[in-house]
């Protein structure tokens, strides 16, 4: 049974708790506001860029000489996966999901005997997957410094990633992140980049393709376009992955509140009742010893 | 019946802007500039640095940009371009920064023709805006 005076410190220590969690889940509710925002407004470039790719891919003939960004080199033997998380913890199961999901891919490929090479980015993800993949791990890139999400940063990975392809040193490049659904639901991703899926789904409105003019060819223009592709998506995964880090940060401060709250009533509701037995104690004794006068 | 469309001119951030009363868009596109009128063939090209002009009904407004993609489609023109600001609010030391790092880029001995080209153009481009 603890003391009357242990129970009170506790109490305090968990409120003051109670305040930190709450001011974080503040904080959080203003940049997911922001971060949602951003994620908005980056989306029509990467829908764009998209239906410019597919138009160009639809028009291209001669697949076998198609750029290798697009087509991919013909082999799988070597895969590398960028797998994007926070650089920063208390988020709830946000940066354990997309390693989980990161480390199922992982184990596919190194049972198939393939080639496994890790980048991460954001420093949560390097500390989580040091321990099991370190020797996989090739590089770790983490943007602490730079307040805001920014393409000069999407653009410095999507250039590390075109500088390896174009020594060969993989075939395949998947990157992991968190789409923002909603405030409660984030959904970890595993998408391709290298070398592009095609949407099915958007195969069948081919009938009414039209005829562009292209200038310069049709190649060249990939091939300058693709790379940029890459840099576009690295971006809208950093975009989706900050929203997604607010939002989890702010369900899981807010639950960690709510914790706090019942166990203060809890907390509060035993330090009474031992405070009013102390007093009933008291009685007892007061009244027995006038009785044995 | 009236010869305008529309442009969109989107960056990673943001969409930079959208107009539909234009009638004439002049891009700077890789192999020389492109003037744009109401149904254009559909066309699909890249940018070299350069002065985006927009001519709408009431205003003419002048936009650099680095590179980028264009595409023209039915009568919407969108550009999609990674760096990009009015000249109206040109920054001097951000012209002059990108100046001498463009310069300091064409000094080094491993760059190949096609990109020489694109420098030098670049820093062409560049004195232009900061002598205005």
């Amino acid at each position: 049974m603890p003391s009357l005076d242990d129970l009170r410190k506790r109490i305090t220590s968990v409120k003051s708790t109670q305040k930190i969690t709450k001011a974080m889940k503040m904080v959080a509710a203003a940049k997911l506001r922001k971060a949602q925002e951003n994620a908005e407004k980056g989306r029509p470039y990467s829908e764009k860029m998209n239906n410019v790719i597919l138009n160009l891919s639809k028009s291209i003939t001669d697949k076998e000489n198609a750029p290798k960004l697009l087509v991919g080199t013909g082999e799988e033997k070597v895969h590398l996966c960028i797998v994007l998380t926070a650089d920063r913890g208390l988020c709830g199961g946000f940066n354990t999901n997309i390693i989980k999901k990161a480390k199922s891919y992982f184990e596919k490929i190194i049972s198939e005997n393939k080639t496994l090479k890790i980048i991460t980015v954001g420093s949560k993800g390097y500390d989580q997957l040091k321990r099991q993949y370190k020797s996989y791990i090739v590089e770790n890139i983490s943007f602490k410094e730079s307040k805001n999400i920014n393409y000069f940063d999407a653009d410095k990975v999507g250039k590390i990633i075109i500088e390896k392809f174009e020594k060969n040193e993989f075939d395949v490049c998947a990157i992991f992140y968190n789409k923002f659904k909603n405030v409660i639901t984030q959904i970890p991703q595993e998408q391709q980049i290298v070398p592009l899926n095609e949407d099915k789904d958007d195969k069948d409105d081919s009938g009414n393709d039209n005829d562009y003019e292209f200038e310069p060819d049709e190649d060249e223009i990939l091939s300058n376009l693709l790379p940029k592709n890459i840099s576009t998506q690295i971006f809208k995964a950093m975009l989706e992955n900050s929203a997604s880090e607010q939002g989890s940060r702010m369900t899981a401060m807010d639950n960690a509140t709510r914790n706090a709250g019942e166990l203060v009533d809890r907390l509060t509701i035993e330090y009474n009742r031992s405070r009013q037995a102390a007093i009933t104690k008291e009685l007892i004794e007061i009244i027995s010893g006038a009785e044995s006068l | 019946m009236s010869n305008l469309f529309n442009i969109d001119i989107v960056n990673p951030e943001q969409s930079f802007l959208s107009k539909d009363n234009v009638f004439e868009v002049v891009i700077p596109a890789v192999e020389g500039e492109i003037g744009i009128l109401k149904d254009h063939i559909p066309i699909i090209s890249f940018l070299k640095p350069g002065i985006i002009r927009v001519f709408s009904e009431s205003e003419e407004q002048s936009f650099y940009v680095e590179d980028g993609i264009v595409e023209f489609k039915d009568n919407t023109l969108s550009v999609l371009t990674s760096s990009i600001f009015d000249l109206k609010d040109a920054d001097k030391n951000f012209v002059s920064e990108s100046i001498s790092s463009a310069e300091a880029e064409l000094s080094k001995d491993n760059i190949d023709d096609q990109k020489r080209f694109l420098l030098n153009h670049k820093v062409e481009v560049l004195k232009s805006i900061s002598i205005n």
